[in-house]
């Protein structure tokens, strides 16, 4: 569901290909819902050895993240995952990882679990515009760095999977809230605002690497 | 006071210190970020800017790293020869590091090679990283932190150039990465060029460079103006704060280089996120300190006074990374 409450783009999950259609890279919206972490090893899992993610994201969100996690163990044991007794988790830091690492895996990944937003950071490139253009999906940045507002929106982990992976590696599932901003860099017609820029940085680079080398003849 | 409560102290010590700088930005990194928004005008980037500074705020507010990746910790150790806990250090700084990991909490970023099993403390073999210089004479010790993140380790880059390439190389050396792998590095990023004989030399001097102070400069004269030209073309590429379009890319660049064979120049570039986490110590001979980068952190934070009661002024401790 998408709304504008005040001139602010809020997106409830589960969102439809429909509705992120609307949605167009440079495009801000806030996040309420669900939303999974996932990133190297859970992408590998899923798309290279065919595993299940544990927990169904269709029509929902997977972030590229490896959060800090407080695990308060006082009900009992801290290894079992869903058992009684289980441990009771509380988000400290959560904030994005550089998102091109799931690039040879996102097409698979997202055709596998039906997630329709990717929160990450930096660019992705042709594959996962592609599996945006082709599956009704998008790709956006929270801005990095910013963890502790990412926890402050994270109203309550509902559970963990795959924590044999480690902290940062594990499967957090989070209920947020107003979890934002999301500035949306690929959107459901495969344009990319990383490589459209890149373009520019580009060209500027090169003007500037033959400005500086006139000044660095100090070679003998 | 015995050797081993003396130990406790540079423990005690080097944990609160870690601990805060996860959770506040040193002074300069500070001053370069507000200077930078000051002088911003897309509106993107400013709203970025304006995220930044509320998450600092709210970080110091509830007493959190600053980020989630809390980084694999390196430390550069000048010490006196005649410090009187050199044989000590390194285990008291792997100490620190498991028990700033429990009290502050880090995130264990510490995964063993070929093994692939994270090992839940933040150290392991030949972690965390410790890189020596010996100061003859001296009975002091300065100790610089560095909490090294994924998302800027991944720029890193270096090579040997041949010397008739010249510094134009090395320019373009360090552009090419900025645009190639520095936009999602969190920029703005701070940029430490190394130049040496060989690889890895100027791979250290790189990482010197990112210990030393944003706005200082390099003494020679050329490497100084080489520091402000590459500061200057990399903000003229207008990638921004988050690689997204701004004014300004860099909160510095600095160069630090040693003396190289004449068949060879080595070239290296590291960078560090806009949340750069590194802090310099200096101990004397009875383990009295100064903090030179960071003006918040003060007594409270560690157990002076205290040989062995370390949790009690930790704040928030708990058996988090279990």
């Amino acid at each position: 569901m998408i709304d504008k409450i005040n001139g602010k783009t809020v997106i409830t999950t589960p969102v439809s290909a429909e509705e992120i259609a609307s949605l167009h890279v440079g495009d801000v919206f806030y996040l309420d819902g669900e939303m999974v972490t996932g990133r190297d090893s859970v992408h590998a899992r899923v798309v290279t050895e065919g595993q299940q993610l544990p927990v169904d994201i269709k029509d929902k969100v997977i972030m590229h993240a490896g959060p800090i996690v407080r695990i308060h163990n006082d009900a009992g044991s801290s290894s079992a995952e869903g058992s009684a007794g289980s441990p009771s988790y509380e988000m400290i830091s959560i904030g994005p990882t550089t998102s091109m690492r799931m690039e040879n895996f996102e097409y698979e990944f997202l055709q596998e679990t039906g997630a329709r937003i990717i929160i990450g950071k930096g660019g992705m490139k042709d594959k996962t515009a592609a599996a945006c253009r082709d599956l009704g999906a998008v790709h956006c940045v929270f801005p990095a760095g910013n963890a502790v507002i990412g926890a402050e929106c994270v109203e309550e982990i509902t559970n963990v999977h795959w924590l044999d992976l480690g902290m940062p590696e594990a499967v957090w599932c989070c209920r947020v809230r107003d979890f934002g901003p999301l500035i949306v860099t690929i959107d459901s017609e495969g344009r990319n605002y990383f490589e459209e820029k890149k373009v520019e940085y580009e060209q500027r680079k090169e003007e500037q690497i033959a400005e500086i080398s006139k000044q660095v003849h100090f070679m003998k | 006071m015995t050797v081993s409560s003396d130990v406790r102290r540079i423990t005690d010590t080097m944990a609160a210190f870690i601990g805060h700088g996860a959770k506040n930005l040193p002074d300069d990194v500070l001053k370069a970020l507000e200077t930078l928004r000051s002088k911003e005008d897309d509106p993107l980037a400013l709203e970025i800017y304006d995220l930044m500074f509320r998450n600092l705020k709210l970080a110091r507010e509830l007493d959190r790293p600053t980020c989630q990746d809390t980084g694999f910790l390196q430390f550069w150790i000048r010490c006196g020869s005649g410090f009187p806990f050199i044989a000590d250090l390194e285990e008291a700084l792997t100490q620190a590091v498991i028990e700033a990991t429990a009290s502050t909490p880090l995130r264990s970023n510490v995964v063993e090679t070929f093994d692939e099993n994270n090992t839940g403390n933040n150290t392991g073999t030949g972690a965390p990283t410790f890189w020596w210089d010996i100061v003859p004479g001296w009975d002091g010790c300065e100790i610089y932190t560095y909490m090294a993140g994924g998302g800027c380790s991944l720029p890193g880059h270096a090579m040997v150039l041949m010397p008739g390439q010249g510094y134009e190389a090395a320019v373009r050396f360090v552009l090419d990465r900025m645009t190639s792998y520095g936009l999602n590095a969190c920029p703005p990023l701070f940029v430490g060029v190394g130049i040496g004989n060989s690889a890895e030399t100027a791979a250290l001097n790189a990482k010197k460079a990112l210990m030393r102070p944003i706005g200082s400069h390099n003494e020679n004269e050329k490497a100084a103006a080489m520091e402000k030209l590459l500061e200057d073309g990399i903000n003229a590429i207008g990638f921004g704060p988050q690689g997204m379009g701004g004014r300004y890319s860099v909160t510095g660049v600095n160069v630090v280089s040693t003396a190289r064979h004449p068949a060879c120049m080595g070239i290296a570039v590291t960078v560090g996120c806009w949340s750069h986490r590194r802090g310099c110590i200096v101990f004397d001979r009875d383990l009295n300190y100064e903090v030179r980068t960071h003006s918040g952190f003060s007594a409270e934070y560690s157990s002076h006074d205290s040989g062995s009661d370390q949790s009690s002024s930790f704040g928030k401790a708990g058996a988090a990374n279990d």
